[in-house]
């Protein structure tokens, strides 16, 4: 057994990027209950105090002619808002605070993840398929709901010839249930790889023949994760009003 | 070198192997998979977001919403306003104009009514100075016509006395009558 | 010494998986280009339809994160 292990550590990768996703607890060791505070648990509340600071706290004042803290709240509010009223409609607009809220998460928590030595929420696959398991549970229930059996027309795709509509309705099926799958690996993907690709470049700067090479790809990577950090919150929040979509006007 | 392998066998194994166990699990394999943290993860994300959805939906978006409907409001109020003044702006040049339209025409009709009044005055004077001189013309017409009535009866008896005096130095006794008449006759041609 | 063939087997893996990626490479790129050409060619419509934009990167992409999963979960969690 001991062998083996050191024979891991020998021939296995030197370098851990995936370290850094680790949860502990944040006081003391032990065992990680459900209720236990891990670093999660603190990233999760600096990103709520964060919503707060900048919707609560940046608006507070009311002003007409706003300050830069209120612009930037507004100018959120603004962009969500535009969003759920483009894709999902007029109708949509009712679920614009759940979609807000989706939203703002995502963003604090993405960027909060840039901060060398913070911990990545988004990363952790747990919390993102939680975030697409809500999205696809309640926009399937919402799309009963309004529509009842009706709702089933998404699947039954009307303009395609009578023969095909029943392998098309089995691959609309999947494709559904599919949905939060992608929905959620594809925003822990991003943030991780982008993570993980970082902590592969530092560990290369540990050389001092490459080191420049790989400060370059630092901050080339970082640029690129600042990027990612918003395009992905903006698509989680664009596929989740294109979800909604469905749900409202089920019909092809 | 799966990580259930390692940790099986760590359980299996006493004391060292189980060190190694942990060593394995700690340095290898992906944290994303460990599902003993996921009740922890779902438990605190839950409670995150539904502070956030509160926070939203009770303070902040209703505190924006209000804002934006503010400014709004103001930028219309603020538009009307100046649409109004506009029109105030417009309505005073108007009168502006009508005003000095009314004055020009106030001026041309005082400049013609004192025309007029002058124009009878004068035409008052003139006639008064007219009638003076055509009082005073006849006046003197009549004083020279009796200037000129005396000095004809003056002449006629100068003539007559004359005439008298010539025909009484031939040494006729002239006749009074017919040298009147003689005088008159001559006076006359 | 099977323990580092089964390691040299999934570096392998891992490493064919990456190939996966340029896969979604192409994906995204195209899916540019061709936006870039139709806004060019009716820059009036373009704005409307960047979100149609992002929501094609994003599907495209997803493949590309699926194989660096891939890549992932055979270097570190098998």
């Amino acid at each position: 057994m001991a062998a083996e292990a050191e024979m891991m550590e020998a021939s296995g990768p030197a370098i851990d990027p995936m370290h850094q996703f680790t949860l502990k607890p944040l006081f003391g060791e032990g065992p990680i209950h459900w209720y236990t505070p891990t670093n999660a648990t603190l990233w999760m509340g600096i990103a709520v105090l964060g919503v707060i600071a900048l919707l609560v706290l940046g608006t507070r004042r009311r002003a007409i002619v706003p300050s830069h803290t209120q612009s930037v709240a507004e100018l959120a509010y603004g962009f969500v808002y535009q969003m759920v009223k483009d894709v999902a409609g007029k109708e949509g607009v009712k679920y614009f605070p759940y979609i807000m809220t989706l939203f703002i998460f995502i963003v604090f928590a993405n960027f909060l993840g840039l901060i060398p030595l913070s911990f990545s929420v988004t990363s952790q696959i747990a919390v993102t398929v939680m975030l697409a398991l809500l999205v696809f549970v309640s926009v399937t229930l919402l799309g009963f709901y309004k529509h009842g059996l009706k709702f089933l027309g998404l699947f039954w795709v009307t303009q395609a010839p009578l023969a095909l509509r029943p392998i098309l309705a089995i691959i609309e099926v999947i494709s559904y249930f599919v949905r939060p799958v992608s929905h959620s690996i594809r925003l822990a993907g991003n943030v991780m790889a982008g993570h993980a690709v970082i902590e592969v470049f530092a560990s290369f700067a540990a050389s001092a023949l490459i080191a420049p090479i790989a400060l370059v790809g630092i901050v080339a990577m970082f640029g690129m994760d600042v990027l990612v950090a918003f395009i992905q919150a903006y698509v989680f929040t664009i596929l989740t009003c294109v979800y909604l979509k469905d749900a409202l006007h089920p019909s092809h | 070198m799966t990580t259930p392998t390692t940790e099986a066998a760590g359980h299996a194994a006493e004391g060292m192997a189980e060190a190694a166990g942990h060593a394995a699990e700690s340095a290898g394999g992906m944290p994303q998979l460990d599902f003993s943290t996921y009740p922890n993860q779902f438990f605190w994300l839950a409670v995150a977001l539904v502070l956030i959805y509160l926070i939203l939906s009770r303070v902040a978006l209703p505190r924006i919403e209000a804002v934006l409907s503010e400014r709004q409001g103001t930028i219309t109020g603020d538009l009307a306003a100046a649409e109004e003044l506009k029109q105030k702006a417009v309505e005073a040049e108007e009168a502006y104009n009508k005003a000095l339209a009314d004055a020009r025409a106030e001026a041309n009709r005082i400049v013609a009514e004192t025309r007029a009044e002058i124009q009878a005055e004068l035409d008052e004077a003139i006639a008064r100075a007219d009638a003076e001189i055509a009082a005073k013309s006849a006046e003197s017409e009549q004083a020279i016509a009796e200037i000129r009535a005396s000095s004809e009866k003056a002449i006629k008896d100068v003539a007559r006395d004359v005439a008298k005096a010539i025909v009484a130095s031939f040494g006729v006794k002239a006749d009074a009558r017919a040298i009147t008449a003689a005088v008159t006759q001559r006076m006359k041609g | 010494m099977e323990g580092s063939i089964v390691e040299m087997g999934k570096l392998i893996g891992a490493g064919l998986a990456t190939i996966g990626m340029g896969g979604a490479a192409i994906g995204v790129g195209s899916i540019v280009g061709n936006y870039l050409a139709g806004a060019l060619r009716n820059p009036a419509a373009a704005a409307s339809q960047t979100a149609m934009l992002f929501i094609g990167i994003a599907f495209a992409e997803a493949f590309g994160i699926f194989s660096f999963l891939v890549a992932l979960l055979l270097m570190f969690a098998l």
